[in-house]
């Protein structure tokens, strides 16, 4: 009977369906890439995966993956987190509303989607070229250049996350110590960062979420290597680098152990962000 | 007179102190500054370093490098017309699947869901954020591509395309123009532009309803209020007000989603099928920059390594401008907040 209101209630109630509808589309492809992951990883789960090195191939573990994994993710935080600390206090605490501090604030933002390939070619372009060039070939890609690639990543996001994290600061803090008569150094290092603790720590482990997984910038930085290597100025498998090669490798046998590492890549990237969600929940603050 | 002494020395302390915190301020000021310059060393390093390495291979091509199509290292040709049109027209085809997507999450969780709801779908969402590219790769390899090679492209090259199996062209392929075209393939296989496209759609949603859910959460309440008071529905609400308020920060939040498409490697590289030629149809393999760029440089050597640094570079300068772009849209309705 009344056709403008009978087809805005159409319209709306159309709408509301479709916008349901995606949301489901959306949570299905979700719970459809985990399940598939949680589903081939588990079923290839082996010892042999943390007894045995790549060079076995089809008979072989992802030790020395895990284990170069590691070593390149931990340079990569280590270098980054310092760094992406400091920077952060500086744009909160010193050039906060300055026109310096606003451009780096705002290029960081661009750096945290930047594609990772080309800081890869950037590392590539810095330490793997000079070092073939200063020890005439003997020294390559290294893992050494993957962790620096792997910190250029994590930079900006723990850049973010101190920098919002110690703006959240009650400022009283500040002038109450700074009433007292300490200088404006000690204040940061021992009253400020201390309070936004538990924001930085998030950042840090967003940061080692992100990085683990990151493939792109590890192939022409640490390279990949069948054997086990401690030392980070050698070539060094990771898992994201040798789920690479096995994916594209024909073999049935090597699919399976590509799916073992994404699933153990995953489980920790999930861990890690389950983790920081949990310290998070005291303190509000956004992540895009 | 060992009063004033004391007067004295303690001034004299006092001064050394004050002396010293200010050299320790300084120095620590120094470092700081230091440390937040990388942050712009490490984004002008990248930029150079990709021009740099590219100059052989723009100097040899100059501006025929951006419109050849010509991928030859027998020959040492190189042309960046194919990657740039796989990049672009994969993170399109992204944005188009992923927009509607992501719109409607956000009305979902800002409108439509009970709030008990919202935290748990939204934390879901953001999760498909947090998983690492590879695994969509995987994903997309070994379970998504099979599934579209045997259920979703015999449909469409048989109802949408000019190389239907049995030969008989359907309505829509002879009358509607380039659609019979970009359906139409004989390649047997799933991994073509098309899949990558929605691989990267699924990656990109999270993002770019993120965005949208959160400036749609900064429409102020009275705002909206009046609008049902004057008998809106929710979607008019959502249509009508959510969206011309918050238009900057969601055209912000598409381009963020168009950077990250843009420089996806792996995800994208493992779908894409890895074909250096140019093809109208989506249903045919191609390749991307980043692709190019992890499939040959580890083996490439002179001009060719060269071509990929500046295709590194091509890709580096878009992707900048697009996120620029996109933190200059977002940055709008900040300041529109007074924040």
């Amino acid at each position: 009977m009344n056709s403008p209101y009978l087809r805005r209630r159409i319209t709306n109630a159309l709408a509301m369906v479709l916008s349901t509808l995606a949301t489901l589309i959306g949570l299905a492809f979700l719970a459809w890439i985990l399940w598939e992951t949680l589903r081939q990883g588990i079923s290839a789960l082996d010892l042999k995966l943390f007894t045995k090195v790549t060079a076995y191939g089809e008979d072989g573990g992802l030790l020395n993956s895990m284990v170069g994994s590691l070593v390149i993710n931990f340079i990569g935080i280590g270098i980054a987190t310092p760094i992406g600390v400091l920077a952060g206090t500086w744009l909160a605490e010193y050039a906060n509303r300055t026109r310096l501090g606003e451009s780096i604030r705002f290029l960081n933002d661009i750096l945290l989607s930047a594609p990772s390939i080309v800081m890869g070619l950037f590392v590539y372009t810095i330490i793997v070229l000079p070092s073939t060039a200063l020890t005439h070939g003997s020294t390559t890609f290294s893992g050494f250049a993957g962790g620096v690639a792997l910190a250029l990543i994590a930079l900006p996001v723990i850049v973010r996350t101190t920098d919002e994290m110690l703006r959240l600061v009650p400022s009283t803090l500040r002038e109450a110590a700074l009433s007292l008569g300490v200088p404006q150094w000690k204040l940061t290092l021992q009253i400020l960062i201390r309070a936004a603790r538990s924001g930085i720590i998030t950042g840090v482990l967003l940061a080692l979420a992100r990085i683990s997984g990151e493939t792109a910038p590890l192939l022409f930085t640490a390279f990949g290597n069948n054997y086990m290597a401690i030392n980070p100025m050698d070539k060094m498998s990771s898992l994201p680098q040798i789920i690479y090669q096995y994916a594209n490798d024909p073999g049935d046998a090597m699919h399976a152990l590509a799916w073992a590492g994404a699933f153990v890549i995953t489980m920790f990237v999930l861990l890690l962000s389950l983790a920081s969600r949990l310290i998070l929940s005291r303190t509000k603050v956004s992540h895009d | 007179m060992p009063a004033i002494d004391t007067a004295i020395s303690t001034t004299d302390i006092l001064e050394q102190r004050s002396r010293r915190d200010a050299r320790h301020e300084r120095l620590f000021r120094w470092l700081l500054k230091g440390c937040a310059l990388i942050v712009l060393a490490s984004l002008l390093g990248a930029a150079g370093a990709t021009l740099w390495g590219g100059r052989d291979a723009f100097g040899t091509f100059g501006w025929h490098f951006l419109v050849s199509s010509e991928w030859d290292p027998g020959n040492d040709v190189y042309g960046a017309l194919v990657p740039v049109y796989g990049t672009v027209i994969t993170s399109f085809i992204a944005l188009l699947i992923a927009v509607p997507i992501s719109f409607g999450i956000a009305v979902y969780l800002s409108e439509v869901a009970p709030a008990w709801l919202r935290t748990p779908v939204a934390s879901a969402i953001e999760l498909l954020a947090g998983i690492p590219s590879i695994i969509y790769g995987m994903w997309g390899l070994f379970i998504f591509a099979p599934f579209f090679a045997d259920h979703i492209k015999p449909w469409l090259t048989s109802n949408l395309g000019n190389k239907p199996d049995d030969g008989k062209l359907s309505w829509v392929a002879e009358h509607v123009p380039f659609v019979g075209k970009l359906f139409g393939s004989d390649y047997p296989f799933g991994a073509s532009i098309l899949v990558a496209g929605i691989v990267l759609a699924i990656m990109v949603i999270p993002f770019i309803s993120s965005v949208m859910r959160e400036v749609f959460q900064t429409v102020p309440t009275r705002l909206k209020e009046s609008a049902y008071a004057l008998g809106s529905s929710t979607w008019e609400v959502s249509w009508d007000i959510v969206l011309p308020y918050t238009r900057s920060a969601v055209i912000g939040g598409i381009f963020l989603g168009l950077g990250r498409a843009l420089g996806e490697t792996m995800a994208v590289t493992f779908v894409l099928g890895n074909a250096m030629h140019l093809s109208a149809s989506l249903l045919d393999p191609g390749t991307s920059i980043a692709s190019t760029i992890a499939n040959q440089f580890s083996e490439a050597a002179g001009l060719q390594k060269s071509a990929l640094m500046a295709l590194a570079f091509l890709l580096f300068v878009v992707t900048f401008i697009v996120l620029l772009i996109a933190r200059l849209m977002l940055r709008r309705l900040a300041s529109k907040e007074g924040r």
